[in-house]
C-alpha cells in the first residue's frame, strides 16, 4: 500500500526504470519522466488524441493510463517513428501533403496512423476519415492528413514489396 | 488536469480482488478499461481513496461458445477484441455491429466490456444490448457469487445492481435466434459520441411480412435502457405496414420518458426516438428478407 | 497577371527556374514537428522549475467574503499561494488595447479577484508547488467564502439593468457607438422594399489544440526576466509586463517558441501573463503554468457572441439602398484587451463586397457573467456575413429575385476600385476596398461548385433528405491595422543567410514564406536562408501576428530588405570587381558581370572580403539590411462560399455534401499553405456553425466545460473541402501585391450553411435566422414550419 511504485518497461526499444508515484498519467511519465516531449496534452479526458502512443502496439491515450500501468509494458512513441534522420513514411508523407500546420496534434496522428496502418495496410479513403476521427486537428481540416495517411500506404506497400 | 491521490493495488488474482474489494467497500473504485474513469479522474470529479486495478488479472478476457450457441465473454475482454471477434460475428450479429459506434479504436483498445456495463452510461450502446438480449451478469464476491439478469442489472442513471465488494467478472449472451431480424441505430451529434437517442432491436420473421416476438429497447431516454413493453402488442400478428410502423413510432415516443440536456431536448429525444424504432425496424425487415444475415 | 489554383492543380504552378514565391514549396520547418522535436511552452524545464494552478471561482456572479489559504500552504511541496493582496501596490488591472470605447475601462479585469467573481473561471488565487499534481492539490484545499448573487447571461436582460456586475456603474451597457454613411432615413424613406429581421450568433471560440502556457524565470543576479511561451505581440507584452514589474523593458527577454495555434485566442494579455511572471520575480524560481482545457473553456477569450437587428432597404428590382443595424455585443464580464473590437467589426464590414451607399450601425456593448470576448479568426466578419447574406437571401424570396442574380446586382464592380465605404471603425480612416473584382469571383465560384446544376435539388426530397446549397460573397481586411512590421536580413560568408521577422509564428508556415520572399528579392537559393521569429532581443519592436497581417506586413518588410540587401551586395561587389554596381546583377547567390562572358563570382567571396578585411562597404563589416513595411490602409480579400447541404427532416442531421471556398488574395505566396488555411479554417468555421457553442445555464455556469460538451469537428464531421486562391487582382499597397491569407476560409461559412439549410427546408419555410445549427434547433424550426403550415 503506496503511493509510489517502481516500473520497468520499454520505451522505443529502450528498458527504462523508475520509480513513480501512483497517480501519475502515462502522458506525463512520458513527457517529464523520459523527457519525451513529443507525445502532447491536448485535453486530458480522452477526447483530443494528441497523447497517443502504441502501448504493446495499440494505439491508446496515454493520458488515461497510469504509469503504473505500464509496468511491464513496452511502448512506442512518435520519436520512435525515424531511423536516426531517416523519415519514417508516414512523416515523409505529412510533410508531402502539408498534413500539419502548428503541429501540436501531429504526433497523435503518427502514432495512431501507424497502428491503423498495421492494421490495415491499404485502406479506403473513408477508412482513413474513420480511423482519425479520434483525433482532433484545428489547423488543417483533416483533409491533407487523409491524403498523407493513403499515401504513406502506398509507400510502405511499395517498401514491402521491394524488400521481398 | 492531474487526479487526486490514491492508494492503488493491482492485484493478480480473483481473490486478492475481491478481499481488496471487501475490505474497502465504497472506498475503492475498479480501474479497469479506464477510460470512463479516468477522465473522471483527472477532472477530479471522481476522487476514489483506492484505486483496484483488475488489468493483471487473467482469465477474464475469454471470448467463448456456450453450451446452448450462446457467447460468454469476460468482463475484462477489450471492446477491441470483441470488435474483431469473428466467433462474435458468426454468432451475435448484433453485437458485432454494435462494436464500431463504441467510440474510437483507440478508446475500444482499452475499454472492456465490463467496464462499459459497470459505468452503465444510459446513452450507451451495450447496456442497451445488453437489456435488448436478455444478458446475465456474473457477479463475484468473497464468499459467493450470483447472477443478476440485464432487467435487474442496470437500476438508474450510472448505477448498476453491483454492490460494494462485487466484481463483475463475465456476460452471458443468450442464443441468437438464426434468422433474427434486427437493427441497431443511433443519433449522436457526432459519429462516436455518446448517442442523443437510439434503438437496438431483434425479432422473429414470420413469413415476410410479420414480426413477431419483437423486442425493443431505446437508450438515451432517461437513466437506463428502457424496454418497449407496448411493442410487441403494437404488432404482434399485424402485417407490417407504413401505419403499423408510423404506430409504433407514435407509441415510442409517447412511452419513452428521456431527460434534457445541452445536446437534446426530452422532446427531441421523444420524437426522435419514435422515429429511429420506425426506421430500425424497416431495416430490420429489410435485412431479413434479402437474408443478409450480418 | 490571372493565375488560378486550385488545391488539386498547384502541382501545375510549381515552376522551378521562375523564383520561389508562388510555389507551393513543402514547408521548411515541418522537420522538427513531425518527429518530435519541437519544443511548445509545457517541453521547457528548467533547474528548480515550479509549478503554477489557478483557483478559479466557480460562482458567476458572488462576493467574495473570505479567503483562506493555511490549509493549502501546509500540503507537502506547496510552496506560495498568492491572492489580491500579494500584488500589493503592483496590481493593475488587464489594459485595453484598442478598440477602447468610453466607459469600457471602468470593466477592466483584475489579475486575480478581490471584493467580487464576475464570471466562472475568473481567477481568485494562484498555488505555486512542486509539480502540477501538487499545485492541484493546494487548489483543493484553498478555502473561499462566497455570497452568490443572482447571475445574467442574456443581454436583454443584462439592459434591464436590474443585476449590475459593477454597482458604480449603474449600468451594464459598457459603452456604445453609432456611426452613419449617406443619408439612410432618406434610402428607408424612399424604399419599394423593406424588411426587418433579428438574428443571433452564439458563443463560440478558436479552441487551439495547444492551450495557453508560460514559463517565466528571472535571474535574481542580473535582474532579468525571461518568459517563454508568450506570442501574438511579444513586444507590445513585454512593454506591459515591464511597465507592471517596474523593470527596464530590455530587461525582459520574451521568446516566443513552437505555439500549437492561436486562432486570434492566443497572445492576447490575460491575467495568468502578469501573474505568472510576477510569482517568478517574487520566488526567485522559474515557474511554469500550464492551462489545462478545462480552463481553457472557461478562461481564455470567447468569442463571436451577439445580436443584430437588421434592417433593408431597396428598390423593388433588388438594387439595395440602405442597412440599418443595431448590435449586440455580449462582452462577457471583464472588458480585455481588445476593447470594443468583436462587435465594433461586426459592424465595420456588414456592407461587404456590396454597393449599399447608406448604412447607419449602432453597437451596444453589454457586459454578462462569462467569460470575457475577444478575436477569434475573422472576428465580427464571419458575424456579419450571415446576418447580411442571410438578409439577402430573404429579400431574394420576398422580390423573388434569384439570390445569385440578386448578388451580381449589388456586388461592387471591379471599375469602380478603389471602392471607399466610408468611416465604419472607431477613431479609424475610411473603409477603402484596394482591389478586386467581386464578380468574378461569383463567377468563378458557380462555375467550380456547378451550381446551376445543384439549383435544381433546392428544396427537393431526394433519398429522404432535403437538399439545398447555400451561398455567400465577402470581403475580409487583411494587414493593414496597426502601421508596420520590420524584418533585419544578415548575410554570412559561408552561404549563411539570417532572416530575423519582428512578428511570432503561430504555425502558419511563416518561416517557408518568408524564406521565399527573401530568395527571391535577394537573389539567393531558398537553402542558405534561415528564419527567425519572435524573440524580443533579436528582431525588432514590431506589433505582431493577427488579422491575417503576417505576409503583408512582415513579408513586405523582408522584400524591402532583401531588396535593399541586394544593392549593397553589389556594391559591394562592385568595389571589388572594380566595375559599376549597374553592370552586375545578383541571381542564385552568384554575382553575374552583364553582357560579359566573364564567369559568375560565388557570392560568399565578395561577403568574405568585406567582413574580414573590413576595407569595404563603407567600413561596415556587416552586410546586413533592416526595413519596415508601414501601412495604415488594410487590403482586402474577398470571394465566396458555397455549401450544398442535405437535411433529413425527421431528426434534424443535416450533413454537409460539398462545401467551396473561392478567395482572391491578391497574390499567393505559397499556395500549398494557402489553400492549407483556407481548408483548415473552413473545417472551423462548418464545426463552428454546427457543433461548438459555449453554453451557459442561468446560474452563470458554463455547462460545456470539457471537450465532451464543447464539440469540435472531427474527420466524419466535414467533407473535403474544395478551395480556389485567386490572384487576379493584387493589392495596390504593397510591392508584393499580397492580401493575406487564413480568415477568408472562415468567414462565410455560417451564411452559406444558414442559407442552403434555408433553401432546403423551404417547404417548411424554415428561414435560419439564428446560430448554431444543431439537430435540436433544425427539428425545433421544422415543427414550427409545420405547425404554421397547418393554421
Amino acid at each position: 500500500m503506496s503511493r509510489k511504485q517502481t516500473i520497468k518497461l520499454t520505451v522505443n526499444g529502450r528498458a527504462f526504470e523508475r520509480l513513480v508515484e501512483v497517480r501519475m498519467t502515462l502522458a506525463d511519465f512520458i513527457r517529464q519522466e523520459l523527457d519525451l516531449t513529443g507525445t502532447h496534452l491536448g485535453c486530458e479526458h480522452g477526447v483530443c488524441g494528441a497523447c497517443t502512443v502504441l502501448f504493446n502496439g495499440e494505439a491508446v491515450r496515454s493520458c488515461l493510463i497510469l504509469a503504473v500501468q505500464a509496468d511491464g509494458a513496452s511502448l512506442h512513441t512518435v520519436e520512435s517513428l525515424a531511423d536516426g534522420d531517416e523519415l519514417h513514411p508516414l512523416q515523409r508523407a505529412f510533410q508531402d501533403h502539408h498534413a500539419l500546420q502548428c503541429g501540436f496534434c501531429t504526433p497523435g496522428f503518427l502514432m495512431t496512423a501507424r497502428a491503423f496502418l498495421k492494421d490495415k495496410p491499404l485502406p479506403t479513403r473513408e477508412e482513413v476519415r474513420e480511423a482519425i476521427s479520434g483525433n482532433l486537428c484545428r489547423c488543417t481540416g483533416y483533409q491533407p492528413i487523409i491524403d498523407a495517411i493513403l499515401q504513406a500506404a502506398q509507400d510502405l506497400r511499395g517498401l514491402k514489396e521491394h524488400a521481398k | 488536469m492531474k487526479p487526486a491521490s490514491f492508494d492503488y493495488f493491482a492485484p493478480t488474482t480473483l481473490d486478492e480482488t475481491l478481499e481488496l474489494l471487501h475490505e474497502y467497500g465504497d472506498e475503492a473504485k475498479i480501474l479497469a478499461g479506464g477510460q470512463s474513469l479516468m477522465p473522471l479522474m483527472n477532472l477530479r470529479l471522481a476522487r476514489p481513496k483506492i484505486i483496484v486495478d483488475i488489468n493483471r488479472l487473467s482469465g477474464f478476457d475469454q471470448i467463448a461458445s456456450t453450451a446452448d450457441g450462446g457467447l460468454v465473454i469476460g468482463a475484462l475482454t477489450r471492446l477491441r477484441a470483441v470488435e474483431k471477434s469473428a466467433l462474435v460475428r458468426e454468432q451475435n450479429p448484433l453485437l458485432a455491429a454494435a462494436m464500431p459506434l463504441i467510440g474510437h479504436f483507440q478508446i475500444r483498445n482499452r475499454g472492456t466490456v465490463g467496464g462499459s456495463l459497470a459505468h452503465a452510461d444510459p446513452a450507451a450502446e451495450l447496456p442497451a444490448l445488453a437489456v435488448l438480449l436478455g444478458c446475465e451478469f456474473s457477479l463475484a464476491r468473497t464468499g459467493g457469487a450470483r447472477v443478476v439478469t440485464a432487467a435487474d442489472f442496470f437500476l438508474g442513471y450510472m448505477a448498476t445492481a453491483i454492490e460494494p465488494g462485487e466484481l463483475l467478472t463475465e456476460i452471458r449472451f443468450p442464443t441468437w435466434r438464426p434468422g433474427a431480424a434486427w437493427a441497431m441505430d443511433e443519433i449522436a451529434r457526432r459519429k462516436g459520441d455518446f448517442a442523443l437517442v437510439g434503438v437496438a432491436l431483434n425479432a422473429e420473421l414470420d413469413g415476410t411480412a410479420n414480426l413477431r416476438d419483437v423486442a425493443i429497447v431505446m437508450f438515451g431516454v432517461g437513466g437506463k435502457p428502457h424496454r418497449i413493453e407496448s411493442a410487441d402488442s403494437i404488432l404482434k400478428g399485424r402485417r407490417v405496414e407504413p401505419a403499423v410502423l408510423r404506430a409504433l413510432g407514435q407509441a415510442v415516443a409517447e412511452e419513452v420518458e428521456p431527460d434534457s440536456d445541452i445536446h437534446a431536448s426530452a422532446e427531441y429525444r421523444k420524437e426522435v426516438g419514435g422515429v429511429l424504432a420506425r426506421r430500425a425496424l424497416e431495416s430490420a425487415l429489410a435485412r431479413s428478407k434479402n437474408g443478409v444475415k450480418h | 497577371m490571372a493565375s488560378k489554383s486550385t488545391r488539386n492543380n498547384m502541382e501545375a504552378q510549381n515552376r522551378p527556374g521562375n523564383g520561389y514565391v508562388g510555389r507551393p514549396l513543402k514547408r521548411r520547418e515541418d522537420f522538427r514537428f513531425i518527429t518530435g522535436r519541437a519544443t511548445y511552452v509545457d517541453d521547457i524545464k528548467l533547474p528548480n522549475m515550479l509549478h503554477g494552478a489557478v483557483l478559479r471561482s466557480p460562482r458567476a456572479h458572488a462576493r467574495i467574503r473570505s479567503i483562506d489559504t493555511t490549509e493549502a500552504l501546509k500540503l507537502p511541496g506547496v510552496i506560495r499561494v498568492f491572492t489580491f493582496r500579494d500584488l500589493g501596490v503592483l496590481a493593475v488591472p488587464v489594459p485595453i488595447r484598442m478598440y477602447h470605447l468610453p466607459g469600457l475601462e471602468a470593466h477592466l479585469q483584475p489579475l486575480l479577484a478581490h471584493e467580487k467573481v464576475r464570471y466562472v473561471g475568473e481567477p481568485v488565487a494562484l498555488a505555486v508547488a512542486k509539480s502540477r499534481y501538487l499545485a492541484e492539490d493546494a487548489l483543493d484545499a484553498i478555502e473561499v467564502e462566497y455570497e452568490d448573487l443572482p447571475a445574467v447571461i442574456d443581454v436583454y436582460e443584462a439592459l434591464k439593468d436590474q443585476v449590475l456586475l459593477r454597482e458604480e456603474t449603474r449600468t451594464n451597457r459598457a459603452a456604445a457607438h453609432e456611426f452613419s454613411i449617406g443619408d439612410v432615413d432618406r434610402a428607408f424613406q424612399e424604399a419599394e422594399y423593406t424588411r426587418s429581421e433579428e438574428f443571433r450568433v452564439h458563443r463560440f471560440t478558436g479552441n487551439p489544440m495547444e492551450t495557453r502556457g508560460l514559463v517565466a524565470a528571472f535571474d535574481r543576479g542580473k535582474g532579468e526576466l525571461t518568459v517563454w511561451g508568450v506570442t501574438k505581440l511579444p513586444h507590445l507584452n513585454r512593454q506591459t509586463i515591464a511597465n507592471f514589474l517596474k523593470m527596464r523593458e530590455h530587461k525582459l527577454h520574451f521568446i516566443e517558441n513552437d505555439v500549437g495555434g492561436g486562432f486570434g485566442i492566443r497572445g492576447e494579455l490575460y491575467p495568468e501573463d502578469f501573474l505568472i511572471p510576477f510569482a517568478a520575480v517574487n520566488l526567485g524560481q522559474p515557474v511554469k503554468w500550464i492551462e489545462d482545457r478545462r480552463e481553457h473553456l472557461m478562461a481564455a477569450n470567447h468569442s463571436r457572441e451577439n445580436r443584430c437587428q437588421l434592417e433593408l432597404a431597396a428598390r423593388k428590382d433588388g438594387t439595395i439602398l440602405g442597412l440599418r443595424a443595431t448590435i449586440y455585443g455580449d462582452m462577457g464580464a471583464y472588458v480585455r484587451t481588445h476593447g470594443g473590437l468583436v462587435p465594433c467589426s461586426t459592424a465595420a464590414l456588414l456592407t461587404g463586397p456590396y454597393r449599399i451607399p447608406n448604412y447607419r450601425a449602432k453597437i451596444h456593448l453589454v457586459v454578462t457573467n462569462k467569460t470575457g470576448l475577444g478575436t477569434f479568426r475573422a472576428p465580427g466578419r464571419y458575424e456579419s456575413c450571415f446576418y447580411r447574406e442571410r438578409m439577402l437571401d430573404l429579400m431574394a424570396q420576398d422580390l423573388d429575385i434569384d439570390p445569385v442574380e440578386l448578388r451580381f446586382k449589388n456586388l461592387i464592380r471591379p471599375e469602380e476600385m478603389p471602392y471607399e465605404v466610408g468611416v465604419t471603425r472607431p477613431g479609424s480612416g475610411p473603409t477603402i476596398f484596394d482591389s478586386g473584382d467581386y464578380p468574378s469571383a461569383l463567377r468563378r465560384g458557380l462555375a467550380e461548385f456547378e451550381y446551376d446544376k445543384l439549383r435544381l435539388l433546392q428544396g427537393r426530397l431526394v433519398d429522404g433528405r432535403y437538399h439545398g446549397t447555400g451561398i455567400a460573397c465577402f470581403v475580409k481586411n487583411t494587414g493593414g491595422l496597426e502601421p508596420y512590421e520590420g524584418a533585419r536580413i544578415v548575410i554570412g560568408d559561408r552561404n549563411d543567410v539570417a532572416v530575423y521577422l519582428s512578428i511570432s509564428v503561430l504555425g502558419q508556415g511563416h518561416e517557408t514564406a518568408m524564406a521565399q520572399i527573401c530568395a527571391d528579392a535577394l537573389g539567393v537559393p531558398i537553402e542558405w536562408i534561415t528564419v527567425f521569429h519572435g524573440n524580443t532581443d533579436i528582431t525588432p519592436f514590431g506589433w505582431g501576428t493577427f488579422a491575417s497581417r503576417g505576409t503583408v506586413m512582415c513579408g513586405n518588410a523582408v522584400h524591402l530588405a532583401a531588396q535593399k540587401l541586394k544593392q549593397k551586395l553589389l556594391k559591394a561587389g562592385a568595389e571589388q570587381l572594380d566595375t559599376d554596381p549597374s553592370s552586375l546583377d545578383l541571381n542564385d547567390g552568384k554575382i553575374f558581370r552583364l553582357n560579359t562572358e566573364a564567369p559568375p563570382v560565388e557570392l560568399n567571396e565578395i561577403v568574405s572580403q568585406v567582413r574580414h578585411s573590413g576595407n569595404f562597404n563603407e567600413g561596415f563589416p556587416e552586410l546586413a539590411e533592416t526595413a519596415y513595411f508601414h501601412s495604415s490602409q488594410m487590403t482586402y480579400s474577398y470571394g465566396v462560399h458555397l455549401a450544398h447541404v442535405a437535411v433529413d427532416a425527421e431528426t434534424g442531421m443535416m450533413e454537409v455534401l460539398k462545401y467551396l471556398v473561392v478567395e482572391d488574395i491578391g497574390r499567393a505566396i505559397n499556395p500549398l499553405m494557402i489553400h492549407g488555411q483556407t481548408v483548415g479554417s473552413a473545417v472551423q468555421g462548418i464545426g463552428g456553425t454546427m457543433l461548438e457553442e459555449l453554453i451557459y445555464d442561468d446560474n452563470g455556469q458554463l455547462l460545456t466545460g470539457t471537450l465532451m460538451d464543447y464539440l469540435l469537428p472531427t474527420s466524419r464531421d466535414v467533407p473535403d473541402i474544395g478551395s480556389v486562391i485567386l490572384e487576379e487582382k493584387p493589392s495596390p499597397l504593397n510591392p508584393l501585391g499580397v492580401k493575406g491569407a487564413g480568415e477568408g476560409g472562415i468567414v462565410g461559412t455560417g451564411a452559406a450553411l444558414a442559407n442552403a439549410l434555408s433553401h432546403a427546408l423551404a417547404d417548411y419555410a424554415v428561414q435560419v435566422k439564428t446560430l448554431p445549427l444543431t439537430p435540436e434547433r433544425i427539428r425545433a424550426w421544422i415543427r414550427d414550419g409545420s405547425a404554421s403550415k397547418k393554421t
